[in-house]
């Protein structure tokens, strides 16, 4: 097994940290993982984005060819990669301010509107764990308590308060798909 | 669950260092390896006796490398390219000096200031001493974060051992990439202390110095430090082969490149075809005598480089004209992916079979 | 009978190559003088530089580490922060210290580094025969500023030591001569209240010292200390220019 995921959106939407907190999750539960970043010039304002890739072997390639799933936060991230991903691969895209959807039947598609939910539960800004919350529900690769373990390790020990509403904007956006 | 953490390849160089006694180093900031010198800045002056300065230029680190090396401390410095270009001056200094120090060299986009995108370019450069003068460093290619953590420690005892400079040459992808690390234990350091200037105290003071005047002398001194060098090309050769048992096609690939190799060799072994990978671990010295000894089986090679070829140099050299020698190169900062590279490897294979 | 003169204990008995009336000789006595007196030399570690004084490791008597041209100061960082209990040094020319190496001496100065900096200005590059060297006066010939260095295309004179004083991080810094036995004396007392500066822990320090070089200025060696005194020190004037130590115990 190896599967690659590719998290893309604006800079500010969190995405990098999406796909470090999910290889961390991976690595935790014991997984090969590779977590590449775009850096530079491009993330100073502009797009940003990561690749992942977790496997019960060693990883040849940190480098995807053809990654399994997208999780995709706006919609030049969405023209930039939405036929890079493999057939038979999902993406995860955020409902809220994505207006375009992909023009292929070989993936499946989850939406999730972040922005709503996350106004919900009162903070705008943990959009990227609501959408981890369906992320990690419907790909099974590594737990929801590996996934939360992960979290908390980022958001630190004293941040008590943050690893509360984290928590239940993943739990919101675990339920969110069914 | 193991003592792995999850930590970017510059971190990682950072804190092997720390771990392994490195307690000097100097650096100026330069994409893309900032947060190496970021790393050093927080951790080194948290290391007891650590000294962190961010230098006013790369060439006054590397100086500042060379002052601390001969006071006795474990020393490094790091850059990316242009800087490297940079450091040489004091790179030369170091290996006619006889003086242990550490330099990284996260490659990216060249020649010039190019981009900063991981790259191969500065093959080259490394290998071939880098600086002015008849001298060699060692060149270590980590291809894996864990690597860059390992080797980095090895780079320390390499250079006290041999009294000499090592590199280590990354390029801006091991640099930025995450992977689980676990930190090996280090060595106690074996450095002997007569090296040291520390003050004459009662005794016969000593210098180091890099100029020798007369001819003869500074003939001897070129010929001991070759005398050196072979003792090094004979013992620290290391290299990594991969699937070559019933290969018919060997790519050779160093670093990042080899990474993608493997990749795509993965790809084409699952329709069939037998390719396999040499990777060169030490740059300098090169593995010639493996390649030379793969090719009394099979005659058909592809070097893989994120530069438009400067390894292929040594394999060609290596080869001593045995085999077929072909080329895949990607230079600019283009990090190709698995299925780009295995396109040209198809080509090269059906070659092969023709 | 009394022994009033002898060679210093940090300084070796071999014969200096400078020129005759050449400054350097008289410089490296001096500090070995000073190093005896403040029985530093087991802890003392130089730096000396590419340019005339390359070889100052066949006289010093004491551990050195000659650095590539220009980055003395640097050398010396590296060296003093790894043994913050030596006392360290660099001897350095005016093109060594002002042109190629002025960055590593601006930054080493502003970041108060705890050196002593021996800086010896003779307005002209020996080593390499004679050309323009940043302090080369307006007017003065060079090899490389052959009728006269010419403010307009050659640019002027840089007075390091007043530029350095304007840095928080310096201590102490004097400009001194050597043409002279009353101003090797006022060397001397520079140069001790220096390496005293640095024990102390006070920050950088440097003298710069204005050495005679009758061959490049194709003079006979009276005429050159003359031109010290009749020419040179009227751009590069003699005399305490920074002292942040004042009132502290005097190094006699």
């Amino acid at each position: 097994m190896q599967i690659k995921t590719v998290f893309a959106g604006f800079g500010g939407q969190g995405v990098l940290m999406m796909g470090y907190s999910f290889a961390q999750a991976a690595m935790f539960e014991g997984f090969h993982v590779t977590y590449l970043p775009s850096y530079g010039v491009e993330v100073r304002g502009g797009t940003a984005n990561c690749t992942v890739a977790v496997s019960n072997e060693e990883i040849a390639s940190p480098v995807a060819s053809q990654p399994d799933y997208l999780v995709v936060m706006n919609n030049p991230s969405l023209l930039t990669f939405q036929t890079r991903i493999a057939p038979g691969g999902a993406f995860f895209l955020n409902s809220s301010i994505i207006t375009g959807r992909p023009k292929r039947s070989d993936v499946d598609i989850w939406e999730v509107p972040t922005a709503e939910i996350a106004a919900e539960l009162g903070n705008p800004r943990v959009q990227n764990v609501v959408m981890m919350g369906a992320y990690v529900k419907m790909t099974r690769m590594v737990s929801p308590e590996s996934y939360l373990k992960s979290l908390k390790s980022i958001l630190g020990s004293k941040k008590k308060a943050a690893m509360e509403i984290n928590r239940k904007a993943f739990e919101a956006g675990f339920n969110h798909i069914e | 669950m193991s003592d792995k953490i999850l930590i970017a390849g510059n971190w990682a160089i950072g804190e092997a260092a720390i771990r392994a006694g490195c307690r000097f180093y100097a650096g100026y900031p330069i994409t893309p390896q900032n947060e190496l010198t970021e790393y050093m800045a927080e951790n080194m002056r948290r290391a007891q006796g650590g000294t962190f300065i961010q230098a006013e230029s790369e060439i006054a680190a590397v100086n500042m490398v060379l002052g601390a090396s001969s006071a006795g401390a474990r020393a490094m410095t790091s850059s990316s390219s242009p800087g490297i270009s940079l450091k040489q001056e004091g790179i030369s200094a170091l290996a006619a000096d006889e003086l242990p120090a550490v330099i990284v060299n996260m490659m990216r986009g060249g020649p010039g200031l190019g981009n900063i995108l991981p790259s191969q370019g500065d093959y080259f450069q490394a290998t071939r001493g880098g600086g002015h003068g008849d001298y060699r460093t060692l060149v270590l290619a980590p291809a894996s974060v864990q690597e860059l953590a390992d080797l980095t420690m090895d780079a320390f005892d390499l250079a006290d051992k041999y009294r000499n400079p090592v590199m280590i040459l990354g390029d801006g992808m091991t640099g930025q990439m995450m992977e689980p690390v676990e930190f090996g234990k280090p060595r106690p350091r074996r450095y002997n202390e007569k090296y040291i200037l520390k003050g004459a105290g009662d005794g016969k003071s000593k210098f180091v110095r890099a100029l020798i005047l007369d001819a003869l002398r500074m003939e001897e001194h070129n010929w001991k430090l070759v005398r050196k060098y072979r003792v090094i090309e004979q013992n620290e050769v290391r290299f990594e082969t991969y699937k070559t048992g019933n290969a018919r096609l060997i790519i050779i690939a160093y670093g990042i490149a080899a990474r993608i190799a493997k990749g795509a060799i993965n790809r084409l072994r699952d329709s069939g075809m037998k390719v396999g990978l040499i990777r060169p671990i030490t740059l300098w010295p090169f593995p010639a005598q493996i390649i030379r000894d793969t090719a009394e089986r099979i005659d058909r090679f592809l070097v893989f480089e994120m530069s438009t070829g400067q390894m292929i140099d040594d394999v060609k050299l290596a080869l001593e004209g045995r085999g077929h020698v072909s080329f895949y190169g990607r230079p600019g900062g283009v990090v190709p992916t698995p299925a780009e590279l295995a396109k040209a490897i198809i080509q090269e294979y059906r070659r092969v079979l023709a | 009978m009394k022994k009033v003169f002898s060679r210093p204990r940090s300084l070796k008995s071999t014969p200096f190559h400078y020129c005759a009336g050449c400054g350097h000789s008289i410089i490296h006595r001096v500090i070995c003088e000073v190093i005896d007196e403040l029985g530093i030399r087991g802890i003392t570690i130089g730096v000396p530089p590419a340019g005339c004084a390359v070889v100052a490791y066949n006289y010093f008597d004491v551990d050195m580490l000659e650095a590539p041209h220009g980055r003395g100061c640097a050398v010396a960082t590296g060296i003093k922060r790894t043994l913050p209990d030596r006392v360290v040094f660099s001897y350095q020319g005016d093109g060594d210290l002002a042109a190629i190496g002025t960055a590593e001496t601006f930054h080493a100065a502003n970041r108060g580094e705890n050196i002593t900096v021996i800086f010896i200005n003779n307005a002209v590059y020996g080593m390499t025969g004679g050309q323009m060297a940043p302090t080369t006066l307006l007017g003065q010939a060079s090899t490389t500023s052959p009728p006269g260095r010419n403010a307009i295309l050659d640019g002027h004179p840089i007075r390091m030591s007043e530029i350095l004083s304007n840095l928080e991080g310096t201590a102490y810094i004097e400009r001194v001569a050597v043409n002279s036995a009353q101003n090797i004396l006022r060397a001397k007392k520079a140069v001790k209240k220096a390496f005293q500066c640095q024990i102390d822990g006070a920050g950088f320090n440097m003298i710069e010292v204005l050495s005679q070089c009758p061959t490049n200025w194709k003079m006979n060696a009276v005429d050159a200390c003359r031109w010290v005194d009749e020419v040179m020190s009227k751009t590069f004037p003699i005399g305490v220019i920074k002292d942040t130590v004042k009132g502290r115990k005097d190094a006699d």
